[in-house]
């Protein structure tokens, strides 16, 4: 039982379903955002679809075992610990994997970590009131780097942008194209590099969050071994997994990219999210990645940036917190109303029930590495073949 | 405690346009001078030069500056993830 204060349910079994829940966001975590890192490079041709997300894969997996700053920002900066519970845990997770999903059947790129940190807030207010989110530290390293970092991310990557092209004027069109390539794989492998380390660390700071509840590790205590372990893996076999659907959306949909523009981007994005791992800001990698490819956009001159698209992300963007929040919260007052142990688990069966539905949609117009690269028709979901070849 | 860091705000934007402008403005430094030669000029036609996906352009001072301006970058990098990976795992208190 955990000590110290009342909670509905506190048994290891419960804390083991927690941890699968978790791996499970972290799993889509993965997959909603190889777009990051991959996007501009399968756009540009510099790397092969299937090796643009195993490379991913990889560096995610060695990426998460760099920092652990902002996992100590998600344990213990954001809610009250003592007034959380496993089930508010379990119903966060819950809010967080159903928004993940949705905006993938989408092709939006919203932000994995607002999904995350949305539903455990709503499901910590469903369950102890507003007075147990540490409001303060809520905006101060969540919403505010939330507005900052894209602005932040798109200025360095106009910069540079504007930068290379100056520079390499003189060079001829295939040798430019050619050279950008290698340097876009290296920057890419960056940007993996990053996501690995900032969002793999959300969900080490969720278990560890939920360790501490549950009375099996110290308040304030870093996230162990065996947890950094099991998130590296969940995140790069999520990765590996590809949301060719965001992908597309976000190489294809936003801006036409050439290989310098894919380059600038990638490089102000690691740029951006390494120093605010560093600084325990948990800023959202897709936030940043977006703002990078727009500012890439704005950085070259002739080059359209598709206002359209990107002014339905934002919308997502906004709605993402308070979306999470929401259906944490619903899945909150669905456990605790049942109660206990059984409570969890129909949350949890509902939440299989969810993820098979939306499965199922996604199957309906498919995007995979095969059509990933399609022309741009309005729309994520590519035009037949037939008509693509015509 | 403030709502809003300005020193890291403004850290974030310096470090990032060094790291994220700089390092690709580098980059670029590098290729060009890689470029530079006579097999740009000699490349048997305009438009073949054109369209030809090679690089290096022949002159050894260029691949020199390259070689320089990539040494540069690689180990930038190399620093940064070293600097990150010792500042996120502060040493345990002897």
């Amino acid at each position: 039982m955990c000590p110290g204060h009342p909670c509905g349910v506190s048994n290891d079994f419960v804390l083991v379903l927690v941890v699968i829940t978790a791996l499970g966001f972290d799993f889509t975590n993965g997959f909603h955002d190889t777009a990051n890192a991959m996007a501009t490079s399968i756009a540009t041709g510099a790397l092969p679809p299937r090796l643009a997300v195993a490379i991913s894969g990889v560096l995610n997996f060695v990426g998460a075992f760099l920092s652990l700053a902002v996992a100590a920002t998600i344990a213990s900066g954001l809610v009250s610990v003592s007034k959380v519970t496993l089930t508010v845990v379990a119903a966060g997770l819950i809010g967080g994997i159903i928004w993940n999903l949705l905006t993938w059947l989408l092709g939006i790129p919203s932000s994995s970590s607002h999904a995350l940190i949305g539903g455990v807030i709503g499901a910590t207010m469903a369950a102890a009131g507003g007075s147990a989110v540490l409001w303060h530290g809520l905006v101060s390293k969540v919403v505010i780097p939330a507005v900052a970092s894209p602005i932040i991310a798109g200025l360095v990557a106009a910069v540079g942008t504007w930068l290379i092209y100056r520079i390499s004027q003189a060079m001829t069109d295939g040798a430019r194209r050619h050279g950008f390539r290698i340097g876009q794989i290296g920057s890419a492998c960056m940007v993996s590099l990053a996501h690995g380390t900032n969002d793999a660390q959300k969900t080490m700071g969720v278990i560890t969050l939920a360790l501490i509840t549950n009375g099996t590790l110290a308040k304030g205590s870093q996230a162990p071994v065996w947890v950094i372990l099991c998130c590296a893996l969940a995140i790069s076999i999520g990765t590996y997994s590809g949301g060719w659907r965001v992908i597309r959306t976000l190489g294809k949909g936003l801006v036409e990219i050439e290989s310098p523009q894919g380059m600038a981007a990638e490089s102000a994005s690691a740029a951006v999210i390494l120093l605010s791992a560093n600084f325990g800001f948990s800023l959202s990698t897709t936030h940043v990645a977006t703002g990078s490819i727009i500012g890439t956009g704005l950085g070259k001159k002739g080059a359209t940036v598709r206002w359209g698209v990107a002014g339905r992300m934002a919308t997502a963007w906004i709605f993402t917190l308070p979306s999470a929040a929401i259906v944490g919260a619903g899945a909150e007052a669905i456990a605790r109303g049942i109660g206990s142990t059984t409570g969890v688990i129909i949350d949890l069966v509902l939440l299989l029930a969810v993820v098979a539905t939306i499965y199922f949609r996604s199957r309906k117009g498919k995007v995979d590495p095969n059509n990933v690269n399609d022309e741009w028709t309005g729309s994520v979901t590519p035009a037949q073949p037939a008509t693509a070849a015509a | 405690m403030s709502w809003f860091n300005v020193t890291d705000f403004w850290k974030t934007i310096v470090y990032g346009l060094i790291a994220g402008a700089g390092l690709p403005a580098l980059f670029a430094i590098g290729l060009s001078a890689l470029s530079r030669g006579p097999r740009v000029a000699t490349a048997g036609g305009g438009s073949d030069a054109e369209a030809s996906d090679t690089v290096y352009g022949g002159s050894i001072i260029g691949l020199i500056i390259a070689a320089i301006c990539f040494l540069i970058i690689l180990s930038a990098i190399g620093w940064g993830i070293h600097y990150i990976y010792v500042s996120g795992h502060p040493a345990p208190k002897k």
